[in-house]
């Protein structure tokens, strides 16, 4: 320790670890969390003002909330731990380099400076403009816009960083396949590239134009290009959650995919064919043709669709087949039974693939067609579908591999064990209920961003939605109540990191629960297996029939609420178009 | 059978192999779900459906359409609600829309059955064109700089309160407007 060694060997992964890249990732991952905390905090307050019967807070803060509560946790607290993440997966997992340090620490910097800035302007009211900042809507300053340039320049050298160490690697020779994980973060990160350079070509001119330097910005072009941005990085957080769910199934079960270059073209679909999901926001915008919505809405027939279906085949099927290695081969279930539930990682990867598959694909599926998008467009139906993917599906994944990586990398004995053990539980049984909730609610046509549904303050021709439909009152009451809950789960998350990475005792030798440490081994040598003991039978019979079993059921389920929407809007008493 | 890798560790020598029984099957799946939720967007729903997503759309300058709008509103008046116009239309006619924060100008009056050419736009910001008819809502986009023209056909009479669902500052939740379909 005390010597100028600038690599330590992880003495649980045998993993090589080069210091500096191990100090960003602390720092990235630190300034993550303190987001993610900013943001729940938030989160609370907004529940409970939709929440009709609570109504906490006074309009102007409410809509300053949704404002920082939207930039806070789809931007920062996602960004600071994807580039942990981008680190992580181009030096340590590669047990390799960090080729500029400097470039990552200017890259901190630029978005530290930049988010802190930006989020004490909208808490202090001078950016009230909503994540999407919409023109001609303007900010107050147009430092805030700066400032979230400042930040996305510096997210850009993180991600321009991360593919010269990759680069760098290969040519050492220190890598030659990527490991899939790192796979699947080069395509979030190749994902990143584009959608924060679009995002930056749609703010650069608001700056301007705030600043007086240009008279105008075209609203239109400015949805378009921002919406490179506002779809494209969660888009950059799916490929980046698949690339923890691979990892996360390795680590607790000792999965290997099923089939290495199916779950790799899967991400190559992402690659190509998911940009188009920016074109969702712009269904039911004026100036653009049937086709340009059918073909993007679709992502040119599903193909990013069918990329996701893939993977929610694949991890479970490498689960499936790493068990029944383990002995669990009775009947279709077995392995699920015997599978280890109480290890928080396994937890999490089980409870965010289901939110995320069951809720928040198949909601996208379905708002994201321009028919069903008119009676969804704007609702709370779509909140509801990114909470779903992001919030249960993302964040609980990324709070899985946390569980692991704090201790390895802070080399702290994990604290809190227990709350580990159920907090993916609490906050997926909350983030279940405001999902519901808040779907319906949107369903229903409860408009997203509206601080009152009952316009009680409304001067002239007064309308209540809840005494037209009473039900929405439950459906917001849902949505407060699993709000309340989910971000109970939250804190727990947050307590056990911060506890572990500030009073966790000193380690070199973390225990990081039943983890398979030679889940980072190339070598197929595996508890209770050789390797190939099912290659022989696998001509005769089916390798993985409970994933196949679930995976039908699930598209059963996708089939019908499919159908089910298109029945909805059909419901329309008017006639459209 | 090449071997199997550890999505946490770099796989060495020739990992591609072709796909398993199993993968093939639910790969096929996927491919036919696929293509068959497209053709239901692009092709089934545009034969069979009610309700399309035929938006048409041109640019216009704020002022003019507010002009054109105020016309609009003179042409056809047939008294006030609120203190808001009621315009009634010729049935089958162009209905100016005319958006700014934070009302829905005017209040306007159709004919079950007629179809109307909805012309919204906005004067200032962007504003959500949402028309609750529970338990759903219609809802387009309204962008100041550009006519967002939608058909709508009314086949239930009563009252339809129109919101606003684009949040467009601090009086966004006081915004609304009215659509009343009589026989």
């Amino acid at each position: 320790m005390a010597t100028a060694a600038t690599m330590r060997r992880c003495e649980i992964t045998g993993l090589s670890v080069d210091r500096s890249a191990e100090r960003l990732i602390m720092l990235n991952a630190v300034t993550a969390v303190v987001y993610l905390t900013i943001g729940g905090v938030l989160a609370l307050l907004i529940a409970l003002t939709r929440w009709q019967a609570v109504h906490l807070l006074a309009p102007q803060r409410f809509y300053e909330f949704v404002s920082t509560h939207g930039m806070v946790m789809l931007i920062f607290w996602i960004l600071f731990f994807e580039v942990a993440g981008l680190i992580f997966a181009s030096t340590v997992l590669l047990s390799t380099r960090m080729v500029i340090p400097w470039l990552s620490w200017i890259a901190y910097l630029m978005m530290l400076g930049g988010s802190v800035i930006a989020t004490v302007l909208m808490l202090s009211g001078q950016a009230t403009v909503m994540f999407t900042s919409y023109p001609p809507l303007r900010a107050e300053t147009p430092w805030y816009y700066a400032a979230v340039l400042v930040f996305a320049v510096g997210a850009i050298l993180a991600v321009v960083h991360f593919f010269v160490n990759i680069v760098a690697a290969r040519l050492r020779g220190d890598v030659g396949s990527l490991p899939l994980f790192t796979f699947a973060l080069m395509g979030a990160a190749i994902i990143a590239l584009w959608s924060l350079l679009s995002g930056a070509l749609a703010l650069f001119p608001v700056f301007l134009w705030t600043l007086g330097v240009i008279p105008e910005v075209d609203p239109g072009i400015y949805r378009l290009l921002y919406w490179g941005l506002g779809h494209g990085a969660q888009q950059v957080n799916l490929a980046a959650m698949v690339g923890v769910w691979y990892g996360l199934a390795s680590l607790t079960t000792g999965a290997r995919p099923l089939n290495e270059g199916l779950s790799r073209i899967a991400i190559v679909l992402y690659v190509l064919f998911i940009n188009m999901g920016a074109m969702h926001h712009l269904l039911v915008d004026p100036g653009l043709g049937t086709w340009v919505k059918n073909v993007n809405a679709s992502y040119f027939m599903y193909a990013a669709v069918m990329g996701s279906l893939i993977h929610a085949f694949s991890i479970p099927a490498s689960m499936e087949l790493a068990l029944r290695e383990r002995g669990y081969r009775r009947g279709l279930f077995e392995w699920l039974r015997r599978a280890p539930w109480g290890e928080p990682g396994f937890a999490a990867l089980v409870v965010s693939m289901i939110l995320f598959g069951l809720l928040g694909g198949i909601s996208g599926v379905i708002i994201g067609g321009p028919q069903v998008n008119m009676i969804s467009h704007n609702t709370l139906l779509v909140p509801a579908h990114f909470h779903m993917t992001v919030v249960a599906g993302t964040t609980l994944a990324f709070m899985g591999i946390a569980y692991y990586l704090v201790p390895l990398i802070f080399q702290r004995q994990l604290l809190f064990r227990r709350l580990a053990q159920w907090q993916p539980y609490v906050y997926g049984l909350g983030m279940l209920i405001f999902g519901i909730g808040m779907g319906l609610a949107g369903h229903w046509g409860v408009p997203r961003r509206h601080w009152d549904i009952t316009f009680s303050t409304a001067p002239v021709l007064g309308v209540n939605l809840q005494e037209l439909r009473p039900e929405i009152a439950v459906f917001l009451a849902m949505m407060g109540i699993g709000g309340i809950i989910a971000v109970i789960g939250g804190a727990m998350f947050v307590a056990v990191a911060v506890a572990t990475v500030f009073v966790g005792q000193r380690t070199a030798r973390p225990a990081v629960g039943r983890i398979v440490p030679e889940a980072f081994s190339p070598y197929p040598a595996i508890a209770g297996g050789s390797g190939e003991p099912a290659a022989a039978a696998a001509h005769r019979t089916f390798e993985v029939p409970g994933t196949l079993v679930i995976s039908v059921v699930f598209l059963i389920l996708f089939i019908f609420l499919y159908g089910f929407s298109w029945f909805e809007l059909s419901r329309v008493p008017w006639k459209i178009g | 059978m090449a071997s199997r890798v550890s999505a946490l560790a770099k796989p060495r020598g020739v990992w591609w192999e072709g796909l398993g029984r199993d993968e093939r099957l639910w790969v096929w799946l996927t491919v036919i779900w696929g293509i068959a939720m497209f053709l239901m967007i692009a092709f089934v729903w545009p034969l069979i459906g009610e309700e399309q997503n035929r938006l048409h759309a041109y640019r216009v300058d704020p002022a003019t359409f507010a002009s054109q709008a105020e016309a609009f509103i003179q042409q056809y008046q047939i008294g006030q609600r609120d203190g808001v116009p009621v315009v009634a239309p010729p049935p089958g006619g162009d209905v100016y829309l005319d958006a700014r924060a934070f009302a829905w100008q005017p209040v306007i009056q159709l004919k079950r059955g007629e179809t109307y050419r909805f012309l919204i736009s906005s004067r200032d910001v962007q504003h959500g064109f949402s028309l609750v008819m529970p338990p759903h809502s219609i809802n387009v986009q309204v962008l100041p700089g550009y006519v967002t023209v939608l058909e709508l056909t009314p086949e239930k009479t009563g009252e339809f309160p129109l919101i606003c669902n684009e949040y467009c500052g601090l009086g966004h939740h006081l915004m609304i407007g009215r659509i009343i379909v009589t026989e």
